[in-house]
């Protein structure tokens, strides 16, 4: 490389940075990085600025407002508390169902039409559904009425239940269709292997799908949680908006459009970040203990 | 583990849908055996190693391990052990843990699976990978791990399908000789699936060749070698000069046959009749160059193609009545030369033609080559 002639400087680069993959194939991804900048970076970046130049105060008394709030600072806790079980149960419901679904048979199109669908929906059909169905005058509680299983209407919509099972319904075709797609990544003839090894179906599934499975259901996971934990229409369709499912972001959507306080707002986004970042951290550090590398069989 | 003496199939049929990829295998295989299952792609016989491993149900038939009946049992209940062609491998196990996986689904005390499975690791010479993940290990050492840990638990029948297919040209050649060392030196019950004739003559006791899901033939290396039951056998096996034919005259075992305008003198295998079409199977090998002049089946032919193999050429000639022969020699010949060849009567074989697939017969004369 060093005798390269000093005639031809230029050429002598353009080929150091194509070996090092920088060439002009990189303009393709200026439509992207614009993109990305525009929509994402610039909103993020004023958001960050404009939530430390609160209306009065220092630079963090925004964020102290928050925290020494304890019904806005709760908002934490009661979109926790509904993110984390709706997220685990999409993945660990999307699991044997995904399971069941690998391989070829008849009318598993038809199937995973069905399980898919949910997604085509929308939040507010969801909702309605909901509503129509597990409300107090629903078909659920009217066969539970009229079997005489419960005395009056069980609640399940305008509390938490409503907006956990509205995300599940929302949620889970996401999960699922990862799930199925991490598991297809599976060579299956390990299975088979596994199996004339002496291995019965459950430890087949313990020792070898399951730990492969793992990093996938980590990330599929940590994808339903984002969903999840900035749920709106339904906390406010089928939740109960002013008490046990005021969510973070209905917090932040009050602070914004009902109080005109942008700073205040863009506080409250910042922290709703923060906190999907660290459950995101966690879930990616226990991720990366497993085995992440090639699962087609021949390394 | 439990041995047997004696593993029995009988009338075993796999169909997919309509197709029938296995029909009516009956087999018995003595303990200690080798047995390789050979045929071209398709022919059925991963799908009867599938059977026997418990892998695919049967559709028909039953196996039998002495008087009990396991071709009703799951995979993990019937102790075989099996190396997939893909080797199969757990990717996220040390070589270490995937040997020693047998083992631990057996439930062994804690020192004896260590113990086994340093001695298998020690058997097939991987003490320094052992702690490494098999996507670190090169294609050879994977299939030396995948050996032991289907042998590590004494199985009583080790399934191997194609084990060898995803080697170059040399580890293939030295992954044999191991397969054959470990098999003398464990004595383990052995069936051996491949394509490549070679591969199967070198390692077997016995041979089972299929084609389109049934038997052709079953025999020792030699007997497959020398004497193919039929021409579709003797095709497979390396007689690459296959003619077509009409028999002219009919003496015991000895055929006198017509094949493009050639007069040629064999050996008749199976059932033949003076006038019936038949197919001429020869080795390469046994076509002389420049045998003496007065011998049967002596011909004239010019040297088309040459190539260099080594202590022998292989060579394509061209007879004076158009037929196109394979030959291998050690003589010093080039394209061009006009060469006098002989073949020997006895490893001339004559074949039935089987009329009711006509499709399949090479046409004689220069589309014989095959």
């Amino acid at each position: 490389m060093s005798d390269a002639g000093p005639g031809r400087p230029l050429a002598h680069w353009q080929h150091r940075l194509a070996e090092r993959g920088v060439d002009r194939q990189l303009w393709l991804l200026v439509p992207a990085l614009i993109f990305v900048v525009a929509l994402f970076l610039y909103p993020f970046f004023y958001g960050l600025t404009l939530s430390f130049q609160p209306t009065n105060g220092g630079p963090f008394s925004d964020y102290a407002r928050f925290f020494s709030d304890a019904y806005e600072r709760g908002t934490i806790w009661i979109t926790l508390r509904i993110a984390l079980p709706a997220a685990l149960l999409n993945v660990l419901a999307a699991v044997p169902i995904a399971y069941r679904m690998r391989g070829r048979f008849r009318g598993k199109r038809l199937v995973t039409t069905l399980l898919v669908v949910p997604i085509t929906l929308g939040t507010v059909l969801t909702a309605q559904g909901l509503l129509n169905f597990l409300g107090p005058t629903g078909w659920f509680n009217r066969i539970l009425l009229a079997t005489s299983l419960v005395d009056e209407p069980v609640r399940l919509t305008h509390n938490y239940w409503g907006v956990f099972f509205s995300l599940v319904i929302t949620g889970f075709p996401f999960a699922f269709l990862l799930v199925l797609s991490y598991l297809s990544g599976i060579d299956p003839t390990l299975e088979r292997a596994a199996a004339t090894l002496g291995a019965d179906w459950r430890r087949r599934f313990t020792q070898i799908t399951l730990p492969l499975l793992m990093p996938g259901l980590a990330t599929t996971f940590c994808l339903t949680f984002v969903l999840a934990f900035s749920v709106f229409p339904s906390a406010v369709l089928v939740g109960n908006p002013a008490g046990e499912t005021r969510v973070i972001s209905l917090a932040a959507y009050q602070a914004a459009y009902e109080q005109y306080d942008y700073p205040y707002a863009s506080a409250i986004a910042m922290i709703m970040g923060f906190v999907e970042l660290v459950i995101i951290a966690v879930v990616l550090a226990a991720r990366s203990r497993f085995y992440t590398g090639s699962t087609g069989g021949k390394g | 583990m439990s041995a047997f003496s004696r593993l029995r199939l009988d009338g075993v049929s796999r169909r997919f849908g309509g197709q029938a990829a296995l029909t009516e295998l009956d087999l018995t295989i003595e303990s200690g055996e080798f047995i390789a299952l050979l045929g071209p792609s398709g022919c059925g016989k991963s799908t009867a190693l599938n059977c026997l491993a418990g892998l695919l149900p049967l559709t028909q038939g039953s196996i039998w391990q002495d008087e009990r009946r396991i071709d009703t049992l799951p995979p993990e209940r019937r102790g075989f052990g099996m190396v997939f062609q893909s080797y199969a491998l757990f990717p996220h196990l040390t070589v270490r843990a995937n040997i020693a996986f047998g083992l631990r689904m057996r439930r062994l005390p804690r020192e004896e699976t260590r113990r086994r499975t340093e001695e298998a690791v020690r058997l097939v010479r991987l003490e320094d990978h052992v702690d490494k993940l098999p996507g670190q290990l090169s294609g050879g050492q994977q299939q030396r791990v995948a050996i032991a840990r289907a042998v590590v638990f004494e199985p009583s029948l080790v399934l191997m399908d194609e084990p060898l297919s995803n080697l170059d040209a040399k580890l293939r050649l030295e992954m044999r000789t191991e397969i054959r060392r470990l098999h003398q030196s464990l004595g383990l019950t052995t069936v051996y699936v491949t394509h490549d004739q070679e591969e199967a003559l070198s390692l077997a006791d016995r041979l089972v060749v299929l084609r389109e899901g049934r038997v052709q033939q079953i025999g020792s290396p030699r007997e497959l070698h020398n004497r193919p039951a039929n021409w579709h056998v003797a095709d497979f096996m390396g007689y690459r000069n296959l003619w077509r034919g009409r028999v002219d005259r009919l003496d015991g075992n000895r055929a006198t046959i017509e094949s493009s305008g050639q007069r040629l003198l064999g050996e008749a295998v199976g059932d033949l009749r003076t006038g019936a079409d038949t197919m001429v199977a020869v080795r390469p090998e046994d076509i002389r160059v420049d045998g003496p002049g007065e011998t049967p089946n002596a011909m004239s032919a010019i040297i088309e193609v040459v190539e260099y193999q080594g202590r022998e050429l292989a060579a394509e000639a061209r007879t004076d009545t158009g037929m196109l022969l394979h030959l291998r020699t050690e003589q010093r010949i080039a394209p061009g030369d006009q060469v006098k060849l002989a073949i020997d009567p006895q490893r001339l074989l004559v074949y039935p033609a089987d009329a009711a697939r006509r499709t399949d017969l090479p046409a004689s004369g220069s589309e014989a080559a095959r």
